[in-house]
């Protein structure tokens, strides 16, 4: 059987980050305050109340519209799409349809063949968002419903692409790359709760294609995309056909299901919103300056700080994180700068990831960036070795993790016990003469050398792995604490001393 | 505000209010203590707004439309909430979910509608002045059926803001009044730009009436004198016309062919804006509550099967229908072209003329229940709907009776020259009082 093409195409809905409501000046800012507490006779669709358009989600959504490079209509405007749902006041959502407010453009990835790949975007539109069901009990079988309109009205921008990528990976770097694009933008907060939402186009070339509504994470999408994959190819291999339906994603359960019913088969009925002038804002576009944005600035951290292409790409491919990076080097240009690129890109995206944590956790409170940068000074400055370091940084983590107080990295070595053993004043004194029994990492290699009396027999039979075997034995006793090298050297040493 | 209140306790036999404020308060301005009544379908704070639909019984808005707030700016007492036809959708005030209203010249007659109670509460005397809305003739008809003065501002005048929608690019508020010069005072209150409706536009009505019209040009469509109009209504209004002649105006015939599609495309645009405005009423936030134990489409079904009325349901299902997927090219947008022609058609007529004359109404006042069948209803808002379609003014002053009843002579002007229609309006009535 030839090779199954994957074709997959986003429809992507975020939540620009303006102060107040698309059409009314309720705040935005909602989400830790009570159910309909940001409401007022606009946004609960009260009889006779009227939206007025708040300019800046649409200045916001054209700068996001000429970062993707799209053309902005001469004229678009807003319609009604008119379904019943109890999340919706109105009965029906001020949307854009036919004129939406931008069109044809792209954006560029890291393609899974290597190289940038262009992502054709279909359009730009701007709309509102429903309000919110709080199911009672689960949504099936509860009691009742409780509708919260604290989120209706909040202005929404959707971003529909092309059928481009290829794989689940392609669609999460798609993704990837929006986010950083709108957050470099400062018009999406990725941090909030519900701002994302992702509707997915999948289909196995020469099949009918499957809607996949309701994924509302960024990993979400991978896993419904290969869910969807799965099954598709399953029902193709097995001589069956896919047929062309809605379906939904169960994020609790990774899984798509069916939501074929009467009631999901809308007729939207759309038409122009007459309390609504028609919008002109083409020349807008001129006015509006661009920011940096994720390419550029990673062009740069590669050029500025000799970043390897690869930590530029991770570092400028989240705002906070490119944010972060810089400020740590700000601290120590000289200094810093290739240590932070390592520490930052590999080791604590890897223990954040380990914890489900975000940069925005850890550097939300600037403490935790003066701190990071103190642990950074005592790694440069060899006052701390890498694996002590390591465990260090965990402990900060763990730390907000928890919410407990703040310790410095001073602290978290004094409170584990971690002391960087002096290796050199301990070590082989002026004379030549032997290790002095009193220095800890004397004493570590002493015992080490005791207590494997057959991986220093193998080492003497030349077997590599032995030596490797003994030098982890050795970092396990000093706990990371002794400088790598050094213990490399007195091993080295200690175990030819044998020998002769 | 200064703390005074007038009592307001009138017999109402002609069931012109759904709701009346006895102990109404009023303020200081230029309708310090003045009584205005408005109609159901302005929100009032504090004060019961039903449309005349069971679906919004007992809805208390918690805000004041626009015009509200300026009538209380202005001194005056808002007095009660008028009846209407149901969200505005009739011509005779019959379709209101709480009985009709009585025409006060003759109570086996309809007053009109849909703003029939505001027109019978000034013509009943219980009121000088009194807030309509008018979405295909609504402030027209009933102040031709009930003999008294009432206009339809440009559109974009006054803020819809409040306004229960029913057909948002067509309707208007607009003032009534026993005179000329009452409609003008209220509409001095209430004309101007407001942020909160972004149809609206800032320009301010300050003028009072003035009656020299020498050298004014009348245009004299020849359909509003064709088939369908009563003969003797047309020899009322044309010796109407015959006085502003008199007074130094000159008519020109003209001729509105996109009249003929007219009446079509304002029921299309009308009742697919109504099938999406009322579709809010859904039992869960107003009216009757639900079934609960029930699915909760099945219930919306219900609630709304039990609280609209036929009228209401009819034009729904219109509007839904015409809207519906296939049909928008075939009804709506059609609808909006048809809608661009009248707009080209007054253009060029004023490009000739300063004004438009001709009959409000094809008929006199209606006997109650004498319009059964739904199409000859639709077929009598003929000569008022081109000025909703188009967005222009348009004013009805009395102008005589034909068989006993009031007769309306309609004015019609260019876009926001509301003031020149209202001149007129003012010189016809000088020159017959
Ligand atoms: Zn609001």
């Amino acid at each position: 059987m030839a090779e199954e093409q994957v074709i997959v195409g986003l429809e992507v809905h975020c939540q620009l980050d303006t102060k107040s409501k698309l059409f009314c000046g309720c705040s935005t800012d909602y989400r830790s305050d009570g159910p309909n507490t940001h409401v007022c006779p606009v946004c609960l669709g009260l009889p006779g109340a009227m939206p007025v358009l708040n300019k800046r989600s649409i200045e916001y959504a054209m700068r996001v519209a000429k970062a993707l490079n799209c053309t902005v209509l001469h004229e678009s405007e807003f319609s009604r799409k008119n379904y019943f749902y109890p999340d919706l006041d109105k009965a029906y959502q001020i949307t854009q349809y036919d004129k939406p407010l931008a069109e044809g453009g792209y954006l560029e990835i890291e393609g899974d063949e290597g190289g940038e790949k262009r992502i054709r975007i279909t359009r730009i539109h701007v709309e509102e968002d429903p309000g919110r069901l709080v199911h009672m009990g689960n949504a099936e079988r509860g009691k009742y419903s409780l509708v919260d309109y604290n989120r209706a009205g909040i202005p929404l921008i959707e971003i529909v692409s092309e059928p481009d990528m290829r794989s689940p990976k392609e669609a999460r770097k798609f993704l990837n790359k929006l986010r950083a694009t709108l957050e470099y933008l400062s018009v999406f907060d990725s941090e909030k709760e519900g701002s994302l939402r992702v509707d997915a186009n999948i289909s196995i070339k020469g099949s009918e294609r499957v809607e996949v509504k309701n994924i509302s994470s960024y990993k979400g999408v991978e896993k419904a995309l290969l869910f969807e994959i799965t099954r598709q190819k399953s029902l193709l291999r097995r001589g069956q056909k896919v047929d062309r339906e809605t379906r939904h994603y169960i994020e609790a359960r990774g899984v798509t299901q069916s939501s074929r019913s009467k009631e999901q088969e809308h007729d939207y009925r759309y038409f122009p919103e007459p309390d609504l002038r028609p919008l002109h804002v083409q020349s807008w576009v001129e006015g509006i300056v661009l920011p940096e944005l994720p390419d550029a600035r990673r062009e740069r951290f590669i050029a500025r700080y000799g970043c390897s292409l690869n930590h530029a790409r991770t570092l400028t491919g989240e705002l906070r994180l490119a944010n972060f990076f810089e400020r740590v080097v700000a601290a120590d240009p000289k200094g810093l700068a290739t240590l932070a690129d390592t520490w930052i890109a590999d080791t604590l995206i890897g223990e954040l990831n380990y914890r489900d944590m975000s940069i925005h956790d850890l550097a939300m409170d600037e403490k935790n960036t003066t701190g990071f940068i103190q642990l950074l000074g005592l790694v440069k400055d060899r006052k701390c070795y890498d694996k002590m370091g390591i465990d260090i940084l965990r402990q900060m983590l763990d730390t907000v993790k928890q919410g407990r107080p703040y310790e410095t990295p001073l602290e978290i070595m004094k409170r584990l016990g971690l002391v960087p053993l002096d290796v050199a004043s301990g070590g082989t004194s002026p004379g030549g003469a032997s290790l002095s029994e009193t220095n800890p990492v004397t004493r570590a290699i002493a015992e080490v050398i005791t207590e494997q009396p057959a991986a220093v027999e193998d080492f003497y039979k030349g077997k590599k792995g032995a030596f490797n075997f003994l030098i982890g034995q050795l970092m396990k006793k000093t706990r990371g604490c002794a400088d790598p090298g050094e213990l490399n050297r007195l091993l080295t040493e200690e175990l030819q001393t044998k020998e002769v | 505000m200064t703390g005074h209140e007038i009592t307001f306790e009138p017999d109402d036999p002609y069931h012109a209010f759904l709701t009346t404020c006895p102990r109404a308060p009023h303020g200081d301005g230029k309708l310090g203590g003045i009584a205005v009544a408005v109609k159901d379908n302005i929100s009032t704070k504090g004060i019961e707004t039903t449309c005349a639909s069971k679906i919004l019984k007992g809805y208390i808005p918690p805000y004041d439309a626009h015009v509200v707030e300026l009538l209380r700016q202005s001194g005056a007492a808002i007095v009660g909430k008028t009846n209407m036809d149901e969200f505005g959708m009739g011509t005779t005030t019959e379709n209101s979910a709480f009985g009709p209203t009585l025409n006060p010249y003759d109570t086996g007659r309809v007053p009109g509608g849909s703003s029939g109670g505001s027109a019978a509460a000034i013509a009943g005397g219980m009121v000088r002045m009194a807030l309509g809305t008018d979405t295909g003739g609504s402030i027209r008809c009933p102040a031709a059926f009930c003999g008294i003065v009432g206009l339809k501002p440009t559109y974009g005048r006054v803020s819809r803001y409040g306004l229960i929608a029913y057909a948002n690019s067509l309707e208007q508020i607009g003032p009534m009044g026993r005179t000329v010069t009452d409609v003008s005072a209220l509409l001095e209150v209430i004309a101007g730009h407001d942020r909160r409706d972004s149809t609206s536009y800032d320009k301010p009505y300050s003028p009072a009436p003035r009656a020299d019209i020498s050298g004014l040009k009348i245009g004299i469509p020849q359909e509003y004198f064709g088939a369908g109009v009563d003969p003797q209504v047309a020899a009322v209004v044309t010796r109407a016309i015959g006085r502003l002649e008199e007074c130094g105006a000159t008519t020109v015939p003209c001729t509105i062919p996109s009249m003929e599609y007219a009446l079509a495309a304002y029921y299309v645009t009308c009742t697919c804006e109504a099938s999406s405005n009322l579709a809010r009423f859904d039992g869960v936030r107003y009216g009757p509550a639900a079934d609960t134990k029930k699915s909760w489409h099945e219930a919306y079904r219900e609630v709304r099967q039990a609280s609209f009325g036929t009228e209401v349901r009819r034009r729904i299902m219109l509007g839904t229908y015409a809207l519906s997927s296939g049909y928008y090219g075939k009804y709506y947008a059609k609808a909006q072209i048809a809608r661009e022609n009248v707009k080209r058609d007054f253009t060029r007529i004023f490009s000739e003329v300063d004004v438009i004359a001709g009959p409000t109404m094809p008929t006199i006042a209606f006997k109650l229940r004498e319009k059964s069948d739904p199409l000859s209803m639709y077929l009598s808002d003929i000569l008022t709907v081109p000025a909703n379609l188009a967005g222009i003014p348009a004013l009805s002053v009395p102008c005589g009776k034909a068989g006993g009843m009031p007769v309306g002579l309609q004015i019609m002007g260019r876009p926001w020259e509301d003031e020149r229609v209202i001149d007129v309006a003012y010189a016809y009535e000088q020159a017959v009082s």
